[in-house]
């Protein structure tokens, strides 16, 4: 396929077409996944690494984590997960071949939105009531 | 096996017994996902405290160090998979995608064994 000239038409798929929730929902599964590869992982990885070296380290984690803008971002990165779960759970349930009639993959798609969000608001309620921030 | 058309180079080549294993393993490593953030997102929440002190006292137990390795595992093969497919649509250029799906091994690799070096430490560490 490399020795074939790179000049055939493509279609404007992007451009043309008018956004549908189920599109939405797709392309926000892998901007999500990516997200948590750099951005959650990088700082699970912070974390434990901090736990594993010493209290010292642990409380320069621990000051940043509790901060405004460590809650906005641990808020925003719950939010992410319980997208791209809700989301990878429509994808199994696709992968067995059923929820391609239209009305129920919309229904689905705005499904794994309004779940993800439900979710993130339910554990932060719980952290907050218990921890105290 | 010709070598004048894209079906006569690839013919009677198949699909090299492996041709379903990322998608497979993708879903294998999502079920496991599934189960061990909810446990870990479950257990952080019912923790007194993630002051360091409780933090590290809970790692300490096996109950807790083993699901974390598992999910170390589990996590990182995820997401190596997942960003390989993620390169492989958008880094174009050949030695670009070379270098990009390296740096993807790297970062994955050094990053999980970093992560269990750590959980292991806790566990194990006086």
């Amino acid at each position: 396929m490399a020795s074939r000239p790179s000049v055939r038409p493509l279609s404007p798929h992007l451009s043309i077409w008018k956004w549908r929730v189920t599109m939405f929902v797709s392309i926000l599964h892998r901007a999500t996944g990516t997200a948590l590869a750099l951005g959650a992982v990088a700082l699970f990885l912070w974390w434990l690494l901090a736990a594993a070296t010493g209290a010292e380290a642990y409380l320069v984690f621990y000051t940043v984590a509790r901060g405004w803008f460590g809650i906005l971002v641990g808020v925003g990165l719950t939010w992410v997960f319980f997208q791209h779960m809700c989301s990878g759970l429509r994808h199994l349930y696709m992968d067995g071949g059923s929820g391609y009639e239209l009305a129920t993959a919309k229904r689905l798609a705005t499904l794994t939105l309004v779940g993800s969000t439900v979710l993130t608001l339910v554990t932060w309620a719980a952290i907050l009531t218990t921890k105290g921030l | 096996m010709g070598n004048g058309t894209d079906l006569g180079r690839v013919r009677g080549l198949g699909a090299s017994k492996s041709g379903t294993h990322h998608w497979w393993m993708q879903r294998v490593t999502a079920a496991g996902n599934l189960l061990l953030v909810l446990w870990f997102i479950v257990s952080l929440v019912r923790l007194p405290g993630l002051d360091y002190a409780a933090v590290v006292l809970w790692l300490r137990q096996p109950v807790a160090a083993v699901p974390m390795l598992l999910l170390i595992v589990s996590v990182f093969w995820h997401f190596r998979l997942g960003l390989q497919v993620f390169i492989e649509d958008y880094v174009h250029s050949e030695a670009n995608k070379l270098l990009a799906l390296l740096a993807l091994n790297f970062y994955a690799l050094a990053g999980a064994a970093a992560g269990v070096f750590a959980v292991l430490k806790i566990a194990l560490g006086a």
